[in-house]
C-alpha cells in the first residue's frame, strides 16, 4: 500500500516540530526514517498510525485519505521501541489479540495466530507470558502481533534499540526477510545509520522536522545533498577539513596548503567558507593528492585499523586501512586523498 | 540461608511495643467467653452468656444486633463500591487525560486527603437535612464515600501511572476501543490497586463512627459502632462490660478475617501504587 504524506505539520502548543514535510513512501517498500534525537521521527511514525492527530495536511494511504479516520480503522500495524507487549496474557493471547477484537471464530484466529508464530519463528513459545521471554523474542512477538490481522502498513519504531549488540545484528535480517516475505509497505525509524543502510530500499534523512535527502542508501553514502548527511552516514565517520575559497583551489583554513578542487564543480565567490569531506576509505598510503600529518590516534576493530591523522593545521583526517600497516601514534605520514571522491560543501553546508 | 543481621533484637523491639495491645486483645479474650467474681484477675468459669445478645432481644430499643450487622455490612459494602467505582474511572482520566485544571484536582485530592473531616461535619450535617437524607443510611454513605475518595482516587492513580502509555496505543492500533483497551489491557494491570482499594475502604465503612454518630443517631440506620457507644453510654455505670466486650469481639472478628484472608493483596498497596 502506497502511503502519501502531503505538506504535513505537527505542532505541540506553541512548538511546531514538523513543517510542511511531504514524503511518498511506495507499496511494498522499506523506508528508513533516520535522524538525529528529537528531529520529529516518532512523531511522523504516529502520525501515520493515528496516534498524533495532523494538524495539517493530508495523509493518504493508496488513494485513500485517511487523515481524519481513527487509528482502529486504519489497519496499520505498530511495533513500539518497549514492545508493549500485554503483561497479564501469555503469547498466543498477545497475538491473538487483534483477531479476537475483530470478533473472528475461535478456529481462525488459531490458525492465523499458528501461522505466523511459525513465520517469525516462536512456535514453541506460545504459553510463556512476556515477562518469562529475553528480549529478541519479545521483539519477536510483538512483531508477529502487529502481523497477524494483515495489516497494509508496518511500522517500526527503534525496533532494535533495546537489544544487545548480536541479537541486533540477527533481528536486523529478520525483520527484512519477514518484510520481504509478507511483502509489506514499512517504515522504519531508527537512529542508527548502519541499520537503515542494511534493511531499508531507501532512507528518508531527517533534521530539525524536515526531510533532508531521500535516496536509496548507496546513493545517499556517495553523494550526499549536504555536510548534515555526510556526517551522519558512515562508520567510522567522514572527516571535514574546513578552509576557503582561493584562486589556487580550496585552502585549508590557518594553513598555506592548497588542494584542487574537485572537476564540475561551481565555486561561491573567492574568500567564502567551504569544506571537503573525505571519507576514510578514500585516505589511503597509495593515493596520489598527498597531504601531511602525524598519527594521533591508532584504533584496532581486528579485520582493520582506524588512524586518525592530525594535519599541520590542526584538522583530522581519518583513514580506515586493512590490517597490517603497522603505524605508531606519533608517526609522521605522507597518504593520499582519493581526489575524485572529495565531497565539497559551501557555506551554508549545501554540497556543491 | 543466613540473615545480615540477627533477628531476635529487632522481634524484641516490637514484642515490647505491641505488648500493651496484645495483652488488651488477650483480655477482651477471655473475659468474652468467662465468668468471674467481681474485683479478681482471675476467672472462675467459661460461659457463652455474654453473647446472648446473639439469640436473644436485649430489649434496648434497637433492631436487635442482626439487623444493625445488616447496616454496619451495607454501610462497608456500598460504600467501598462506590469508593472503587468513582476511584477507578477518575484515577484513569487524572493519570491519562490532559483535561483542564488537572493540576488543581490533583493538589485538591492531598489536600482533601489530609482534610480533618470533623470540622466539616455540620456543614455535612446541614447538607443532608436540606437533603431529607438526615438519618438515612444512604445520606451516611454517600458521605463516607465522599470523604474516601480522595486516597482512592490517588492511589488509583498511582496504579495508572505505572502502566506505560505505548500499551493503550498498541491496542488502539490492534483495532480495540478506548473502552475495550482500558476494560481488557488496563483494568488486569491495577487490579491489585482495586482490590486494595475495595478492601480498605470496606473496613474503614465498618469501622466508622463518628459519620453515622452524628448524621444517623436514629435506630433504624444505627451500625455496630454507634450500637457499642449506646450500649455504654445507656448503661452508665451498670454497663455490662463483658456483654460490651463480647459486642466488641463480635464486631471486630469480620476484621481480623478479612486482613487474614487478603494481606498480602492489602500490601500491594505500598508495593505498587503509591508512586505518583
Ligand atoms: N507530546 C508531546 N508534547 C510536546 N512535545 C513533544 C511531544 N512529543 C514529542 N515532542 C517534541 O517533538 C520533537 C520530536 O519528537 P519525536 O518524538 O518525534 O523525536 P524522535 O525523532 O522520535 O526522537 P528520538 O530518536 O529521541 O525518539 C521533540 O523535540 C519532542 O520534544
Ligand atoms: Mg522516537
Amino acid at each position: 500500500m502506497r502511503i502519501s504524506i502531503e505538506n504535513f505539520t505537527k505542532t505541540f502548543g506553541d512548538t511546531t516540530v514538523i513543517d510542511n514535510m511531504s514524503l511518498d513512501i511506495n507499496s511494498g517498500e522499506m523506508l528508513a526514517l533516520l535522524g538525529p534525537s528529537g528531529c520529529g521521527k516518532s512523531t511522523t511514525l504516529f502520525a501515520i498510525c493515528g496516534i498524533h492527530r495532523m494538524n495539517g495536511g493530508r495523509l493518504l494511504f493508496g488513494d485513500r485519505d485517511v487523515t481524519k479516520v481513527s487509528s482502529q480503522k486504519r489497519n496499520v500495524g505498530v511495533v513500539f521501541q518497549n514492545y508493549a507487549l500485554y503483561p497479564h496474557m501469555n503469547v498466543y493471547d498477545n497475538i491473538a489479540f487483534p483477531l479476537k477484537v475483530r470478533k473472528e471464530s475461535k478456529a481462525e484466529i488459531d490458525r492465523k495466530v499458528q501461522e505466523i508464530a511459525t513465520l517469525v519463528h516462536i512456535g514453541e513459545l506460545l504459553q510463556r507470558r512476556p515477562a518469562q521471554l529475553s528480549g529478541g523474542q519479545q521483539q519477536r512477538v510483538a512483531l508477529a502481533r502487529a502481523l497477524v490481522r494483515k495489516p497494509d502498513i508496518l511500522l517500526l519504531d527503534e525496533p532494535l534499540a533495546n537489544l544487545d549488540a548480536k541479537l541486533r545484528l540477527e533481528m536486523r535480517s529478520e525483520i527484512r526477510r519477514i518484510q520481504l516475505q509478507t511483502g509489506i509497505t514499512a517504515v522504519l525509524v531508527t537512529h542508527d545509520q548502519v541499520e537503515a543502510m542494511s534493511m531499508c530500499d531507501r532512507i528518508a534523512i531527517m533534521d530539525e522536522g524536515r526531510i533532508v535527502q531521500l535516496s536509496s542508501p548507496k546513493e545517499m553514502y556517495e553523494d550526499p545533498s549536504s555536510d548534515f548527511v555526510a556526517g551522519f552516514l558512515g562508520n567510522p565517520p567522514i572527516a571535514f577539513l574546513e578552509g576557503s575559497v582561493d584562486e589556487a583551489g580550496f585552502r585549508l583554513a590557518n594553513s598555506e596548503v592548497t588542494l584542487p578542487v574537485p572537476a564540475g564543480i561551481t565555486l561561491p565567490g573567492p574568500g567564502s567558507a567551504m569544506r571537503f569531506g573525505i571519507r576514510p576509505e578514500f585516505f589511503q598510503p597509495d593515493n596520489a593528492l598527498k597531504v601531511k600529518g602525524r598519527i594521533s590516534f591508532v584504533e584496532t576493530q581486528g579485520r582493520e585499523e582506524l588512524y586518525d591523522v592530525t594535519l599541520e593545521n590542526g584538522a583530522v583526517l581519518r583513514s580506515i586501512q586493512t590490517q597490517g600497516g603497522s603505524y605508531r601514534v606519533g608517526d609522521e605520514v605522507t597518504w593520499g586523498i582519493a581526489a575524485d571522491r572529495i565531497l565539497a560543501f559551501g557555506p551554508d553546508g549545501d554540497r556543491l | 540461608m543466613k540473615p545480615n543481621f540477627r533477628n531476635w533484637p529487632v522481634l524484641l523491639v516490637l514484642l515490647v511495643f505491641s505488648a500493651p495491645l496484645l495483652i488488651m486483645l488477650a483480655f477482651l479474650l477471655v473475659d468474652a467467653f468467662t465468668t468471674k467474681v467481681p474485683g479478681t484477675m482471675i476467672p472462675n468459669g467459661v460461659t457463652l452468656h455474654h453473647f446472648r445478645f446473639l439469640w436473644t432481644d436485649l430489649d434496648d430499643g434497637s433492631w436487635g444486633i442482626w439487623g444493625v450487622t445488616l447496616n454496619t455490612f451495607n454501610f462497608a459494602l456500598f460504600t467501598s463500591l462506590a469508593v472503587s467505582a468513582i476511584s477507578l474511572t477518575a484515577g484513569y482520566a487524572l493519570s491519562r487525560l490532559a483535561f483542564p485544571a488537572r493540576g488543581f484536582f490533583l493538589g485538591s485530592l492531598i489536600v482533601l486527603h489530609a482534610f480533618p473531616t470533623v470540622t466539616l461535619i455540620i456543614a455535612i450535617f446541614l447538607i443532608l437535612q436540606l437533603l431529607g437524607l438526615y438519618n438515612t443510611l444512604i445520606g451516611v454513605i454517600v458521605v463516607k464515600a465522599a470523604l474516601e475518595l480522595p486516597f482512592g482516587i490517588w492511589v488509583m492513580k498511582g496504579f495508572y501511572d505505572t502502566v506505560p502509555w505505548e500499551i493503550e496505543m498498541a491496542g488502539v492500533q490492534d483495532g480495540a476501543s478506548r473502552f475495550t483497551v482500558w476494560w481488557q489491557l488496563v483494568l488486569p494491570q491495577v487490579q491489585p490497586g482495586l482490590m486494595a482499594i475495595l478492601i480498605f475502604s470496606f473496613l474503614s465503612g465498618w469501622s466508622e463512627f463518628i459519620l453515622p454518630m452524628v448524621l444517623a443517631p436514629g435506630t433504624e440506620a444505627q451500625v455496630l459502632s454507634t450500637y457499642l457507644a449506646t450500649m455504654l453510654l445507656d448503661g452508665g455505670t451498670q454497663a455490662d462490660f463483658n456483654l460490651f466486650k463480647a459486642v466488641g469481639l463480635f464486631y471486630a472478628l469480620p476484621v481480623a478475617i478479612i486482613y487474614l484472608i487478603f494481606q498480602n493483596k492489602l500490601m500491594n498497596i505500598y508495593g505498587g501504587g503509591t508512586k505518583g
